[in-house]
């Protein structure tokens, strides 16, 4: 533990340089907002395309038949559009950043869960595809995530999506607090 | 546009995008369950900054036609529902959709393991979408209304509430962060 703190504090002041102000992002998204609405007429989003991509998992699963035959799918079909391609350059940036400002790193269980729930590895795993599975049909039957809502809806001053902002946030809260209560 | 720029543009656009949220540590487990857990406001400065500074741009090239509102519908039950799920699924993923991708390339194993999950909730989802369709979707729905049509009070007003109180919320938590460190 004491080793775990000394490395901290050494590298406190790089990891200090090397994150940028979340303001300053924030900004940066704020920026990028404005081309995505003037230039690309898409704003910001990610879980429409998510959905869109799904369907090629469901193939195997529920058969191509099935797929085509879909009601949801018939409205939101597989093709490459700007949302696609707009995911497949998020991990690149992300991959990019962290290479160069040097916090690559694999991680198996986050710090803060491990303090929780401990070192475990398949208990981590198994949350986070539990997690997924409600994040994903949660983001599918509101319309929109923390992107398409939050920030794009969230900025245009849309009613759903402060509605979203504010369930989602106060749930968090709530959830959170139960699942990191200090037993 | 050419074809070549309507794949490298939004490519472009998401490699910035993915950047961003690596160098502001959202794509950080971390960062996010602290926020959730009122330790870290991260998430807080970064989406609230993002609204502000975008939601002005956007409204004034509104107002210049250079381009238009993209407004979801308010579904409410809807809305409020999935809301409720995904803010459940954020804190035991520790990802938001966006995000997670981005943590997925910067070496988080257990945030691929969640996409996966996403894979099967978007399949759930396709699935379920006929009875989701006629039993929720349809309650509440007030179409695309935004806040200054249903309370009258007009853009700009919103933005100067949003960003006063912004303002004021992020240096509360500046002074108590600072007093901490």
């Amino acid at each position: 533990m004491t080793a775990y703190a000394e490395t901290l504090a050494r590298q406190a002041p790089r990891v200090r340089r090397v994150n940028w102000s979340p303001y300053l992002v924030g900004a940066g998204i704020g920026v990028l907002s404005w081309v995505a609405f003037a230039v690309f007429g898409d704003p910001l989003g990610v879980t429409t395309a998510y959905s869109r991509i799904a369907s090629i998992f469901a193939v195997p699963v529920i058969g191509a038949d099935a797929v085509a035959a879909n009601s949801y799918w018939k409205s939101m079909p597989l093709k490459w559009d700007y949302g696609v391609w707009f995911l497949v350059g998020i991990p690149l940036g992300a991959f990019m950043s962290a290479v160069t400002s040097g916090t690559w790193r694999i991680e198996l269980v986050p710090e803060v869960w491990k303090e929780r729930f401990g070192p475990s590895v398949v208990k981590r795993f198994a949350a986070a595809f539990l997690g997924g599975i409600v994040i994903m049909y949660g983001a599918r039957l509101a319309g929109g995530c923390t992107s398409g809502h939050g920030i794009s809806g969230g900025l245009q001053l849309a009613v759903s999506s402060w509605v979203f902002l504010g369930v989602m946030f106060a749930t968090g809260l709530a959830v959170s607090a139960v699942l990191f209560r200090k037993s | 546009m050419t074809a070549i720029i309507a794949v490298l543009g939004p490519i472009l656009m998401g490699t910035l995008f993915g950047f961003l949220l690596q160098r502001g540590r959202v794509t950080s487990c971390n960062v996010i369950e602290d926020q959730f857990r009122l330790r870290d406001f991260t998430v807080l400065k970064v989406m609230g900054t993002a609204i502000i500074v975008g939601g002005l741009g956007v409204l004034l090239l509104i107002d210049t036609g250079g381009t238009k509102y993209y407004v979801k519908d308010a579904n409410m039950l809807g809305v409020a529902l999935g809301a409720a799920l995904f803010g459940i699924g954020m804190v035991v993923y520790g990802y938001c959709p966006g995000t997670a991708l981005g943590a997925i390339a910067t070496g988080s194993v257990h945030a691929l393991v969640g996409a996966l999950g996403m894979i099967v909730g978007a399949i759930l989802y396709a699935l379920s979408f006929d009875w989701v369709k006629s039993h929720v979707l349809n309650a509440w729905a007030l179409g695309k209304v935004r806040l200054p049509d249903v309370t009258g009070i007009p853009d700009m007003a919103w933005f100067a509430i949003l960003a006063v109180g912004a303002a004021a919320f992020f240096w509360r938590v500046e002074t108590s962060e600072a007093k901490k460190a």
